[in-house]
């Protein structure tokens, strides 16, 4: 039986109460613009942020933002109670309303920013937000998977639109949105089409469209206050947004209007099709959201007048009625503890004040006068009707998208609320508040319906304007006399009723064919995630397996690779001249030695034949100081590597034979090849090493010698002189090292003592 | 620069990356010393060779008199020379005494600090839970 009503008197939190406030706040001042922004003075402030890129964190209010504010906050309001009264715990209440509210303000700067880099910045923030709300259940799978997914599709969009953002702001000169269009005036638009391109990419993994959908009906993991706000109002407006946003900038552009209008359609009726494949009303409504997505952007790839007023008149229509829907529906699974349309019916009995919701939300959304989405309806056929290059293909697709919205509509009016009680009372009563919210917004669409003049020239004419850039000539009203939009709205009525008698077995159909058709958007996704993950792991194991020589090889490459850019770089040659008829006996001599003793110590089978390739190249080296002068130098180098063989002939004997590894061929030659690549670099590298050098220091140690440390031995003079510091850290190295060696050896006598 | 010291450093620098990417320990040592003595002479020959006089000061005079070999690398790579040496030193009673105690020298076989990866279910992936996500799109 049912419980007893469930509101607890605690949820006048202070917190929740304090942002309910401040976008109750948000939403007067946005009202209290009206009058200046229909009058063209649009409030404006801006900070310097990034001088020196030109960046600023500027922000302006014209028709179109403040259509978008209006919404946010007006939505908001309503949807922060509803959220105070849909949350049972204390803490999750007040976790859910500071999320919405952060949400809420993300959106509001990302609609009001005049800054290119700005907008991005709360682009962005409402991803993450997003990525929270729709994880907000994060104890299941299900809602984590969807969160991330959405974060994974929209934030990619995200990097690409913001690479678009900067080309487009680097081509203008400026990144003030604002001023764009006329620092753009001039500029041929062909080049600005890479910027087009990632920019639109960002908006249509936002807002939804064909092939990046999947991811908005996953979100309906999210609790239903998020669905209704994200999914009606803000997040997935954002990307209709900047289309709005961007329109005088690119309209003409020879890709704008096929690429938006294709994919506008496309999604508009797939969308639709699939919202009559579901049963839960959820995910119904949240198909029918990517349909309105579809249908927006449609009409933004037009620029004819009427098709703009249909679309800004629309996104107004549409959040009405969505959220009141969403926030409908979330009030029958309160209330009868499920959302599946099949087991749902008759309620009006147990939720009257819900029905009245359903019904005034349903009618609008399928565009029954007197509602406000009649006229949006009658706006969008006419908007159709008016786009010249392809009115066939929008009317089509409008007229079909439309008519299964109505039977979607019936569905989730008529057949859930009319006929047979259904025993399904497995939920509690929902609080009164949650009862009144969407009854409040279904009120609303139904008042706007009939008094359309409140909207007309206050908020849906200003931002028409705002996106074509020249006054728009609107008239909202329910009745235009019998005309083309009216003949079509009736024949959408009637198909609509059609499919929606005829329901189960176009379902039945449907079902069928899409079990044929196992791609899908979602799967795509998973593939590509799992091919993404598995590869770094891949990559990881390939690089960083644990294997020093695979590391030091790797580090090999790339050194080699960096002496090819320097000795093949694209400054005039400056090889040095080759002159070998005049090389000189000892310049053979090192050379020989050099060469002789690299090939023993590589092909050595016997560590003492190779420990005499590495003496043999010591001495030719010895040789090549001795002969240019060094004689410090080479003396020095001489010494070490006598003691270099010593030391390593006393320890040899107790290493276990070169034998004792394996290697195979095709290491070997991998490991020559690597070499080779390196050591021939290195060779090119060196060629284009030139002279003249610089003597300054030299000179002043030259000079210096004999007054100032009375030595005549230049070399030796820097080196306990006027480098003396240096040198007494370098002992300090030797006598570290061998105290470092000395306990290691002794180490092992100690362990081998017999106790 | 001199092509025949170019050639020989190239030379010491192929010998000193084959050796280093070997799997024996002492190989590996040796490519380290040669790799040393090829930077060497990189850094001594980059300070102008041509003239052979050493730079010394003769008696009766304050400074060298005419040409003579640039001071400056030749203090630098002496310093570098001993340093490069003590390197060595150590590094070889740390391959002394890891053969000893482990009785190879093959370092693939010293993997107890950092096991290896082998070709198993990458790192990051995760099953996708996928089958319970509702039918959609």
């Amino acid at each position: 039986m049912m419980a007893a009503p469930t509101l607890s008197p605690r949820w006048i939190d202070g917190w929740v109460l304090a942002s309910i406030a401040v976008a109750l706040a948000g939403f007067v001042v946005g009202l209290s613009w009206i009058p200046g922004v229909a009058a063209g003075v649009f409030p404006t402030v801006s900070w310097s942020w990034v001088g020196g890129l030109g960046v600023e964190f500027a922000f302006r209010i014209d028709g179109l933002s403040l259509l978008f504010v209006l919404l946010i906050t007006g939505i908001g309001v309503f949807v922060l109670a509803y959220a105070a009264a849909y949350a049972e715990k204390p803490g999750k209440r007040r976790r859910l309303c500071l999320l919405l509210f952060a949400f809420m303000l993300a959106m509001l700067g990302l609609v009001t920013a005049d800054d290119l880099i700005t907008l991005f910045v709360f682009w962005e923030a409402t991803t993450v937000i997003s990525y929270l709300l729709i994880g907000f259940d994060h104890e299941k799978a299900s809602a984590r998977r969807s969160a991330l997914q959405g974060l994974l599709v929209t934030g990619a969009g995200g990097l690409a639109m913001l690479a678009g953002l900067v080309l487009l702001g680097a081509e203008a000169g400026t990144f003030r949105l604002s001023e764009l269009p006329a620092a753009l005036a001039d500029t041929d638009l062909s080049d600005l089409t890479l910027s087009l391109i990632l920019i639109l990419l960002g908006c249509f993994t936002k807002s939804a469209q064909f092939p990046f959908h999947f991811w908005l009906p996953n979100a309906m993991a999210a609790p239903t206050p998020v669905s209704a706000y994200l999914h009606s109002a803000t997040m997935v407006k954002a990307g209709i947004y900047l289309l709005a946003r961007v329109h005088p900038i690119y309209a003409e552009h020879e890709l704008w209007f096929p690429v938006l209008t294709v994919f506008g359609a496309v999604t508009a009726v797939w969308a639709s099709i699939q919202s009559l494949r579901q049963t839960d009303l959820k995910l119904m409504l949240a198909h029918t959201t990517v349909m309105a997505l579809g249908t927006l952007t449609m009409f933004l790839g037009s620029s004819s007048p009427v098709a703009v007023a249909a679309a800004s008149t629309f996104i107004l229509v549409h959040a009405l009625y969505k959220s009141t829907l969403f926030l409908m529906v979330g009030v029958i699974d309160k209330r009868t503890g499920t959302r599946d349309r099949r087991l749902l019916s008759g309620l009006r009995a147990a939720l009257p004040l819900t029905a009245v919701a359903a019904f005034t939300g349903a009618f609008s959304m399928a565009g029954f006068p007197p509602f406000l989405g009649f006229i949006g309806k009658e706006l969008k056929y006419e908007g159709a009707l008016a786009i010249a290059e392809e009115p066939g293909m929008v009317i089509v697709a409008a007229v079909a998208a439309n008519a299964m919205m109505v039977a979607v509509a019936l569905v989730v009016s008529v057949r859930t609320f009319l006929g047979r009680p259904s025993d399904t009372d497995a939920g509690v009563a929902p609080p009164n508040l949650m009862v009144m919210v969407p009854l409040l917004l279904g009120l609303c669409g139904l008042i706007f319906g009939l008094a359309p003049s409140l909207i007309g020239q206050t908020i849906v004419v200003p931002a028409a304007t705002s996106i074509l850039g020249i006054p728009a000539e609107i008239k909202l009203a329910l009745w235009h006399g019998v005309n083309v939009p009216l003949i079509l709205s009736v024949v959408t009525v009637l198909l609509g009723i059609g499919v929606y008698f005829a329901l189960d077995r176009l379902t039945a159909v449907m079902d069928r064919i899409g079990a044929r058709f196992p791609i899908s958007g979602d799967r795509i996704y998973d593939v590509v995630l799992k091919a993404t993950l598995d590869g770094a792991g891949r990559m990881t194991t390939a690089i960083q397996g644990g294997r020093l020589t695979v590391y030091t090889g790797l580090s090999f490459a790339v050194v080699g690779l960096v002496l090819y850019v320097g000795a093949l770089g694209d400054d005039p040659a400056v090889w040095s001249a080759i002159r070998l008829e005049s090389l000189m006996p000892w310049e053979i001599a090192s050379l020989a030695l050099m060469a002789v003793g690299a090939a023993l110590a590589i092909a050595a089978r016997r560590r003492l034949t190779a420990l005499c390739g590495l003496a043999a190249v010591g001495v030719g080296t010895t040789l090549v100081f001795l002969m240019h002068g060094a004689v410090d130098v080479a003396v020095t180098q001489f010494m070490v590597e006598a003691l270099i063989v010593v030391f390593v002939a006393a320890v040899i004997p107790k290493i276990p034979p070169f034998e004792s590894v394996r290697r195979t061929a095709p290491q070997r030659w991998l490991r020559g090849t690597l070499a080779a690549f390196v050591g021939l670099g290195a060779t090119l590298a060196l060629l284009r090493l030139a002279p003249p050098v610089d003597r300054t220091v030299t000179s002043f140690y030259e000079q210096a010698s004999v007054p100032e440390a009375f030595g005549r031995n230049v070399v030796n003079v820097i080196l306990v002189d006027f480098r003396a510091l240096d040198t007494l850290g370098e002992v300090a190295v030797v006598v570290v090292a061998a105290l470092g060696a000395f306990a290691l050896l002794r180490g092992r006598r100690v362990s081998r003592r017999p106790e | 620069m001199e092509p025949y010291l170019a050639v020989a450093i190239g030379l010491v620098v192929a010998a000193a990356v084959y050796l280093m990417t070997d799997r024996h320990m002492v190989r590996m040592l040796f490519g380290v010393a040669l790799l040393g003595t090829a930077v060497n002479l990189v850094v001594f020959v980059s300070g102008d060779v041509l003239q052979g006089l050493p730079p010394l000061i003769a008696s009766d005079a304050a400074a060298p008199d005419g040409e003579v070999a640039n001071a400056l690398p030749q203090a630098l790579v002496l310093t570098a020379i001993v340093i490069g040496f003590g390197l060595f030193s150590f590094a070889l009673a740390l391959v002394f005494k890891t053969a000893q105690r482990f009785g190879t020298a093959d370092i693939d076989q010293l993997g107890a600090a950092e096991p290896m990866k082998t070709d198993g279910p990458a790192n990051g992936s995760r099953p996708t839970d996928g089958a319970e996500q509702e039918r959609a799109a």
